[in-house]
């Protein structure tokens, strides 16, 4: 059983929890996994036992007594497993309160952090197939790459803008759906404690490139964290560097009025301010600049039915792009 | 009447219009080993896409297409009609009736299911099959484009319509046409399994067609049921989904313990153990089964209360079934255990389904399911169940009942090799797919990245499909090497306990010539050990009343299957969409119409043929 623990990549794997939220759900699928490994021992060893002893030898043609049931047996292997599951249902009853983001549960968090405002709250929007990352009281929105703070509890509010999708960080929590509508909007908390970068994804199947719906997720020590918010909060779109004027210029006349870059531009496709930063292209690519270019192009073969139209740049005007994107940096 | 000379008319006229139960049965376990083939080649592209990572052989929205109908396939078109061809072959003979209670119904209720199947798999050549998953979920099943979910809709309602029907039938069947001294509580494990799921199909299977009638109206006709910015609410359609789905799977996998406990018992010649607690476990989970639907929507966001409830109350499902798998080891304890090839799916079922019980219960625990869910380890449970158990125990069931069935006896040396290969197929496709669940491989992903580490285990999944695949492919062998060879069998050749192996081979058409008298628990078993040489009549030879032959099931389910095409195609075809709904349900109407303005009183087989035909049976 312990073999399960460090099993698959340490950005990924359920196994690996670091956070504390995957961390009492690691607990709880321990326990429940002991006290069925009992089980399946004594139903093995007792099935073992009969396929050895009781097959047909040659010769043997008694007729076995024709045995009716025994009430003693049957109360046995009725209430020990009645026993066995009081066992798992109370933990889990705990957990599953623990887990849930309630008014108390917010109360105990900040007394415990000592903060002004209580826990610091997230907006998750799932699109279509990229995520968006709000911090309502910061003013900040980004895409693709969530940062959070290590040690610090974050309430997480979840929906989506289009179909239902599932928010899931295996290292760092158990996942919750996204679904449309305001009335069904979700709340969870993320607790991470290592600092890192984890892998984020969706899990519930949401379209033909529900498979390449992937985000990183940053955890930051507290003061790089508060670093990075006031970066973005003061990064705006004319800091661009005169060198790259030509690709802003492109960049505003298509791509600006779905893209946000610092205070200006649209919301309709991911936030690009500090796109430089970004570990992925579109969340699945290598970053660097023929991939920028490659799915500037054809963005419909790389994630098919996302909403990105096909611009048809020529290879200068993608070269332009391309310079001007990796220039978005966010302010010092 | 001139029924009785029926057999002068075409073969294929009779297969048209049998409403015989044993012929019945046989038509559906041919379509559904056909659509059973059809979803198991739609799971080998999936593992072949699946072996290793960043594969480009199948992606995007036809990966969508082919997850999709794979698991609708299995459930609605394999699974359950092979289940339905073992009520057919099996339960009016167990409870010793000459056939079930409404036999026209009985072809009605198969020729709905096959032209819905139909229906549902022409998808694929009319523009791309559907693409939401088996479940379906709105809004992506509302906004899936082309016509490919229109087809799931309508192939599925014409498909559930048939099958509520036959849960009907059986219910009436068993609960009236037993035999004198039949009581419930002698009624073979099988029956009462086939009881049980008949019950939930008639509870369940209505949820499913009000579902599938809002999923069609938000498609066709432009309602909003499901529609978030219009006032809708997507979370409704997974509660009616799941509301059907949970006991769906129970209406699955009770008649495969039904299978399981004639074969253990007959093969370990012994009486079943616990007869009576048994048949409390299976009622108690037919039960449970309506209670615990919530289960597969704990990330939903229902919140912690509804969590916790649902999560106790799938806890308390292992009880009932932990009961029946110590039961069938305790009824091998002390038996003189035959390993034929039945006996080995139903030993082989044993240890399978207590490790997709084991994670059941794992995934029970609401909030490790955070984890679980919509993961690989969710895929494997099921499969596990799924496969490993109702798989398993229809293999059981059909090397068991194929002598009554076709009488011939499949060949044993192929079906161990049927066996152990299909079995370690199975554990090496399925095992490893818990851990890469719990290393965080989503569910329905078509591809994964090299740097995920997950490429090695999907490698040994994809090798065990192909074991799977070798496991069927020398099952398909051993029908047509069986069928070659031609060797009849005699009528009783497991030396079975109960009525269905006290007839001739093949089985008279009228079943029992007399009906027979039910003296206990294991009926034929217990005459044998009296040294009778068989059952005891329960009446004197006399007439016997037959149902008519019809071709109205086959018309009728014609007319709806139009009548489907063409609502398919309502919005896009026009004129002609419209003739056709109109004139598929005016075909269905008339049919209607036919078969209740003409008197079909069926025939009588006459006493003096009946006497002619048994010699020396004494009247």
């Amino acid at each position: 059983m312990l073999g399960l623990m460090g099993c698959g990549n340490p950005q990924l794997s359920a196994l690996q929890p670091q956070g504390k939220g995957a961390s009492a759900l690691f607990d709880l699928m321990i326990l429940s996994l002991a006290i069925m490994v009992v089980v399946l021992v004594v139903v093995f060893i007792l099935f073992g036992y009969v396929l050895v002893k009781f097959r047909e030898r040659k010769g043997d043609d008694t007729i076995p007594e024709q045995v009716e049931g025994n009430h003693m047996l049957e109360v046995l292997w009725t209430a020990i497993p009645i026993v066995l599951l009081l066992v798992l249902a109370v933990p889990t009853v705990m957990t599953t309160f623990d887990l849930a983001v309630s008014e108390k549960s917010a109360e105990e968090s900040k007394d415990a952090s000592g903060d002004k405002e209580g826990p610091m709250t997230i907006n998750v929007t799932a699109h279509q197939y990229w995520w968006e990352f709000e911090y309502p009281d910061q003013g900040v929105i980004t895409s693709q790459e969530l940062y959070l703070p290590v040690d610090e509890r974050v309430n997480v509010n979840l929906s989506s803008a289009d179909v239902i999708h599932s928010f899931w960080i295996p290292t760092i929590s158990g996942k919750m759906d996204t679904n449309p509508g305001d009335k069904l909007e979700n709340k969870m908390w993320l607790h991470p404690e290592k600092v890192g970068t984890f892998q984020g994804a969706c899990a519930e199947l949401c379209g033909d490139s529900h498979a390449l719906m992937y985000f990183k997720v940053k955890v930051l020590e507290k003061e790089e964290f508060d670093a990075w918010i006031e970066s973005m909060k003061n990064t705006k779109y004319d800091d661009a560097p005169s060198q790259v004027a030509e690709g802003q210029k492109i960049f505003e006349n298509n791509c600006l009025s779905c893209h946000a870059v610092g205070d200006k531009g649209g919301n309709v496709g991911p936030a690009l301010t500090g796109f430089a930063d970004n570990e992925k292209v579109a969340g699945i690519l290598e970053h660097n600049k023929d991939n920028i270019k490659d799915w500037i192009n054809n963005p419909q073969d790389i994630k098919p039915g996302n909403n990105m139209p096909d611009f048809n740049f020529n290879e200068q005007q993608l070269d332009a792009l391309a310079d001007y994107l990796l220039e978005l940096k966010t302010a010092e | 009447m001139s029924n009785a000379h029926a057999a002068n008319k075409s073969v294929l006229w009779d297969w048209l219009t049998t409403v015989d139960h044993k012929k019945i049965g046989i038509l559906y376990l041919i379509s559904g080993g056909f659509f059973f083939l059809v979803g198991g080649l739609e799971a080998l592209l999936i593992r072949i896409q699946l072996m290793g990572p960043e594969m480009t052989f199948l992606t995007g929205d036809l990966y969508n297409q082919v997850l999709t109908m794979h698991g609708t396939t299995m459930i609605f078109l394999a699974a359950m009609p092979i289940i339905f061809a073992f009520m057919n072959a099996v339960v009016p003979l167990q409870i010793g009736a000459r056939d079930v209670a409404f036999p026209f119904l009985n072809s009605l209720g198969f020729w709905l299911f096959f032209f819905g199947g139909v229906l549902l798999n022409l998808s694929w050549f009319l523009g791309g099959a559907p693409d939401a998953g088996w479940t379906a979920y709105a809004p992506l099943s509302t906004q899936s484009s082309g016509h490919g979910v229109d087809f799931y809709v309508l192939g599925l309602q014409i498909s559930g319509a048939g099958t509520l029907m036959g849960g009907i039938n059986f219910l009436v069947t068993i609960i009236n046409m037993r035999a004198p001294g039949m009581t419930f509580m002698r009624m073979p494990l099988f029956t009462w399994t086939a009881f049980v799921t008949s019950g939930l199909i008639l509870f369940a299977f209505p949820a499913l067609t009000i579902g599938f009638f809002l999923l069609m109206f938000d498609r066709i006709f432009e309602a909003n049921f499901f529609d978030a910015n219009m006032g809708g609410n997507a979370i409704i359609w997974e509660h009616i989904f799941w509301i059907f789905g949970h006991p769906e799977v129970y209406i699955l996998i009770l008649p495969a313990f039904g299978i399981i406990s004639e074969v253990v018992a007959t093969f370990a010649k012994k009486r079943l153990f616990g007869y009576s607690a048994m048949v409390f476990a299976t009622v108690l989970i037919g039960f449970l089964g309506f209670m615990v639907w919530a289960h597969h929507m704990f990330t939903v966001g229902l919140g912690p209360v509804a969590n916790s409830i649902f999560a106790v109350a799938t806890m308390a499902i292992a009880i009932p079934t932990g009961v029946k798998i110590f039961n069938w080891i305790f009824t091998m304890w002390g038996g003189r255990n035959r390993f034929t090839t039945a006996n080995l799916f139903s030993v082989g079922f044993i240890p399978t389904f207590v490790m997709g019980g084991v994670t059941g219960v794992m995934l029970a625990a609401a909030p490790a399911d955070y984890q679980y869910h919509d993961s690989y380890f969710v895929v494997a449970h099921f499969h596990y169940v799924i496969v490993g158990g109702l798989i398993l125990g229809l293999f059981s069931g059909l090397y068991y009942w194929y002598p009554r069935m076709f009488g011939v006896m499949l060949n044993e040396t192929l079906g161990k090799w049927n066996f152990w290969t299909f079995f370690i197929g199975f554990h090496l496709t399925f095992f490893p797919q818990h851990f890469l669940g719990l290393m965080g491989m989503p569910r329905r992903y078509f591809t994964y990245p090299e740097e995920f580490q997950l490429g090695s285990l999907n490698f040994i999944s994809t090798i065990g499909a192909i074991g799977m695949t070798v496991g069927t492919i020398i099952f398909v062998i051993n029908i047509i090497v069986t069928h070659a060879k031609g060797e009849k069998v005699s009528g009783d050749p497991w030396d079975g306990r109960t009525l269905e192996w006290a007839m001739p081979n093949p089985t008279p058409h009228y079943n029992f010539l007399q009906t027979p008298l039910v003296r206990g628990l294991d009926a034929l078993w217990i005459e044998k050990m009296a040294g009778n040489k068989g059952m005891t009549p329960a009446e004197p030879i006399g007439d016997i009343h037959m149902p008519n032959n019809s071709i109205l099931p086959f018309v009728m389910s014609l007319g709806f299957f139009i009548a489907g095409l063409g609502f398919i195609y309502i919005n896009t075809a026009g004129l002609p969409a419209l003739i056709a709904v109109i004139g598929g349900i005016g075909i269905g109407l008339v049919c209607m119409f036919l078969r209740s303005w003409i008197d079909d009183h069926g025939y009588h087989i006459h006493k003096e043929d009946l006497l002619k035909e048994n010699k020396g049976v004494d009247a």
